[in-house]
């Protein structure tokens, strides 16, 4: 069992130091006051640097990131992240700027945040970008907000709810909530696309916007998306778009050319910057030409031959953020453009399409595809043959997928889809590889049928097994306590 | 550069297996009208070298702080990184992981989670910390929802000692109609507490208060946290994590709430981001703090292990209902600001908060030997503003010695004293204060 690093505390043995101030020293009694200080010794772990560095080497190998291997995590896009990204973002003249230096010695910092701008403009046809928001429901937040204030500007205050289709990521629904607003559901048809009736229906003076994922949840492009978008338009919304899944169209189409009005995007996602176990990720969100007054300052503008940051637009919903969004990952993103460039952002998207297509054809026998027919850069499978004939679910195959060492799909998700295996091999993936993990798929779906006992005990090879989520949730102990026992 | 694999002709093999010829075939869901009919207008791509001397020159056209005498501060500090923390942050099974879903292969992730949040609840002596949120002011406008959700009241009174860029959040993060801060005036440069306590009278949720504030100064925490208490509110506190070495933390005032900016704990300056939003609550706001928890549970086999805990409360389960939308935290962040207070461990994180005051004190004495006393005179730890009516000249005589000055507010500058600050540095300063 792996300790925890306040299991391993030994008073004293921490021998890090740091030089005395050469000053005059102080009494903190007179110059703080007594009553602000802190009674007693600090309770953080002393633990000497090589039992730190062994700590924390320890806990990585019990991780797994996309350098240990395939990751088909569904709406996750888990690409390789290139580590000359890596070596840009740590550069000294870029993360060691303060954000409050003066503009002349940030201009380098300033042209990356200007084109990255830019080239996400051209990549998803808006007109302007904010990089701002601080991950992708922060840049639908964003978005959302500047629905609320452009209705709010017209003096429409009627519109108090936001539509989001049954598919949707769950983000979407919550963002609405946290802007303020009712949310009402849009159906999926058969076919697993908007249902325009239903969406026609639930449109009126009340609705501020539809948000929407194109390709949507189930990996299937939105066919009638200029349909949707001309409904959504007459009847005085916006349409919003949520980039989660853009790696499946760069250089194909263009949410701006679809009527999209506000796009966000994952930098973190489509534009190859490491996810980091749960962040930092990057939400910038663009706007079409109507929009651009809203957008949160400040804005990054070229002014003669320097950038400048403005704050000069009265009708901005302001800051959502300090400063001026995750800009270490921006650089990130900047770096990864300009290695692809537009042809290869393009093949990009070509290839992370050709693959999920390749994944779904080669599965399509074992395992049931709900909408079995040309999907974008994922798609979603089942568990229906395993669940009924051998009780053997989704989770089930997920967890016996970590003893083949591959991270699962993504399940039970979209909520539309019963035992629902969301697979997403991006196009950093090799033939071989795909042929791999297909293979482990069948012989999974095989001991589903002929041991489906050793399926839903799965999995026999991590470093737990099946760990107790009701336990965890029921009786929270959330932090390590001295007296707990180790 | 590209990082797609398969050869041409593997491409082809792969399209005739699926009865195609052209990759274009895979597009055709795709209506003409929003096809693009044109190439993409971005620059063309770039071998590794190219892009090694792009950004080597783009970088060369800054000025890092990190790299001279800095004085800016004002939520962001030139702390030290040790060696240990960059290296270890390049461990990829870290970096390159999605949020820890399945937790049989995510245990490392999950247990320095685990580990962060028991540091930031040691810290401020609070109950329970979440997973991390964005950044500190986006912590703080998380909280104000919180406390209005908790005392289903909506009014948050906000002294204007709090910093500027928070308060700019928390007004569009109003927009919402969740909560409503009101902003209270301050003229001595800490919290009015007449002002304040008249306005949380007035049915308030939480009454926010920065310690130490926006110009540095320890705020009346102690009276404030009775008057909200008697209101019937919330205390919110917003902290800088490195002065909890030294100073009473929120949980001994009473904070209901803690949040703050994480950046001290062992992230680079990097123009303002990526940092870490630090959030953590007394237990009967436990379950409904935004953001991701870990917890502590069994296998089954009985060993101890981590899952993403208490997830009723998320977006991805409870979404038009949830109360917060936070799904991407800032997880490698939250990493870097646990492994940095393992190296620094309990006696280095003091002896930096009393060395950056040291030094703070001794700035002021100097400063106002020089004729710039405080611009308002209260205590501070290691941060404060001095009264000078020429900010910007003093900024430039010191940008040409290669010294990055302090933040130029209304009435003076506001100055900042990290551990990488000496006493040369400061005697420096004081020259240039002094037109020399």
């Amino acid at each position: 069992m792996s300790m925890l690093i306040f299991e391993k505390s030994r008073r004293a043995s921490n021998k890090m130091n740091i030089p005395p101030a050469e000053v005059e020293p102080v009494d903190v009694t007179k110059t703080i006051g007594e009553e602000y200080l802190r009674n007693g010794e600090l309770p953080l772990p002393d633990v000497n640097e090589v039992e730190a560095v062994r700590h924390y080497t320890a806990l990585s190998k019990r991780a797994y990131g996309v350098d240990d291997g395939f990751y088909p995590l569904g709406s996750c896009t888990m690409k390789y992240n290139p580590k000359i990204d890596e070596w840009a973002a740590r550069l000294p003249g870029l993360a060691g700027l303060h954000p409050y230096q003066p503009l002349e010695t940030v201009q380098g910092a300033l042209q990356i945040m200007y084109e990255t701008g830019q080239w996400l403009c051209e990549i998803t046809g808006m007109d302007e970008f904010s990089l701002q928001p601080a991950a992708g429901a922060h840049g639908e937040m964003t978005g959302v907000m500047m629905i609320k204030a452009y209705h709010k500007k017209r003096g429409d205050e009627g519109r108090n709810t936001v539509l989001v289709p049954d598919s949707a990521h769950g983000t979407n629904p919550a963002t609405a909530n946290v802007v303020g607003y009712k949310v009402v559901e849009v159906k999926s048809d058969e076919r697993g696309l908007v249902d325009l009736q239903d969406l026609e229906s639930k449109l009126g003076p009340h609705i501020a916007g539809l948000m929407l994922t194109n390709p949507n949840t189930l990996g299937l492009f939105e066919e009638n998306i200029l349909e949707i978008s001309r409904l959504v338009h007459e009847s005085g919304g916006l349409l919003y778009y949520d980039g989660a899944n853009l790696n499946a169209i760069m250089g194909m189409a263009r949410p701006g050319d679809m009527g999209f009005d506000i796009v966000h995007v994952n930098l973190h996602k489509t534009f190859g910057t490491p996810h980091g176990g749960g962040g930092p990720g990057s939400g910038p969100v663009g706007v079409k030409q109507h929009l651009t007054e809203l957008l949160p300052v400040p804005r990054v503008i070229p002014q003669g031959d320097q950038f400048i940051l403005d704050y000069n637009y009265p009708d901005s919903i302001g800051k959502v953020k300090q400063f001026y969004g995750n800009f270490g990952v921006i650089v990130k993103a900047y770096t990864y453009i300009r290695a692809l460039g537009g042809e290869g952002l393009k093949e990009a998207s070509q290839q992370a399409v050709l693959n999920a297509n390749y994944v779904k054809h080669h599965l399509s026998d074992e395992y049931y595809i709900p909408f079995d027919r040309l999907c974008k850069h994922e798609f979603v499978a089942t568990a229906k043959h395993q669940m009924d004939s051998n009780k053997v679910s989704a989770l089930d195959i997920a967890k016996s997928l970590l003893d083949y060492g591959y991270h699962p799909p993504t399940i039970y998700f979209p909520l539309i889809v019963r035992e629902a295996l969301m697979i997403e091999p991006p196009e950093t993936e090799s033939r071989e590889r795909l042929d791999d993990f297909v293979a482990a798929m069948k012989e999974i779906a095989k001991a589903a049928r002929e041991n489906p006992e050793l399926v839903k005990g799965a999995p026999h090879h991590t470093v737990v097994r099946r760990l107790d989520e009701v336990k965890a949730a029921r009786t929270p102990v959330v932090r390590w306590e001295e007296s707990q026992d180790a | 550069m590209r990082f797609t694999p398969n050869t041409d002709a593997v491409v082809q093999e792969m399209l005739e297996s699926l009865g195609l010829q052209h990759i274009e075939e895979l597009f055709e869901d795709i209506p003409d009208e929003v096809k693009m009919d044109r190439p993409l207008d971005l620059p063309p791509e770039m071998s590794e070298i190219e892009l090694k001397s792009l950004l080597t020159a783009l970088a060369a056209r800054n000025v890092p702080a990190a790299d001279h005498p800095c004085f800016l501060g004002a939520g962001a500090y030139d702390s030290y990184i040790p060696a240990a923390l960059e290296q270890l942050l390049l461990r990829s099974e870290f970096y390159t992981s999605y949020t820890p879903y399945q937790p049989e292969i995510s245990q490392g992730i999950l247990q320095g989670i685990f580990e962060y949040q028991t540091m930031i609840c040691q810290l401020t002596e609070m109950d329970v910390s979440n997973a991390s949120l964005y950044d500190g002011a986006t912590a703080l406008a998380e909280a104000c929802t919180l406390a209005a959700v908790h005392t289903r009241k909506k009014l948050v009174v906000v002294p204007e000692t709090v910093h500027p860029e928070y308060k700019q959040v928390l007004e569009t993060y109003a927009l919402s109609g969740h909560f409503e801060p009101v902003f209270v005036p301050c003229p001595n440069g800490i919290m009015d507490l007449n002002a304040v306590s008249d306005l949380a009278k007035n049915q308030a949720a939480a009454l926010v208060v920065q310690h130490p504030n926006f110009f540095g100064h320890l705020e009346p925490v102690g009276a404030a946290a009775d008057l909200i208490h008697e209101a019937g509110g919330l205390l919110i506190m917003a902290v800088d994590p490195l002065s909890l070495a030294i100073l009473k933390p929120p949980g001994a005032w009473g904070a209901d709430i803690a949040v703050g900016e994480g950046q001290p704990l062992g992230n680079p300056l990097s123009f303002g981001g990526p940092y870490l939003g630090f959030m953590a609550v007394t237990r009967p706001l436990m379950r409904k703090i935004p953001g991701r928890i870990v917890g502590q549970t069994t296998d089954l086999e009985d060993r101890r292990g981590f899952v993403l805990t208490l997830q009723a409360r998320e977006q991805h389960i409870r979404r038009e209902k949830a109360g917060s939308n936070i799904c991407s935290n800032q997880a490698l962040n939250a990493l870097a600001a646990a492994i940095y207070l393992t190296l620094m461990g309990p006696r280095g994180l003091k002896q930096i908060a009393l060395r950056c005051h040291q030094l703070a004190v001794y700035a002021q004495k100097r400063l106002e030997e020089a004729g710039f006393p405080l611009l308002y005179n209260q205590p501070f730890f290691r941060e404060f503003a001095v009264k000078t009516p020429d900010a910007g000249s003093i900024n430039r005589r010191l940008q040409e010695q290669g010294i990055i000055g302090g933040l130029e507010i209304e009435g003076g500058m506001l100055l900042a004293f990290t551990e990488k600050r000496s006493r040369q540095d400061i005697d420096r300063l004081v020259a240039a204060f002094k037109g020399e």
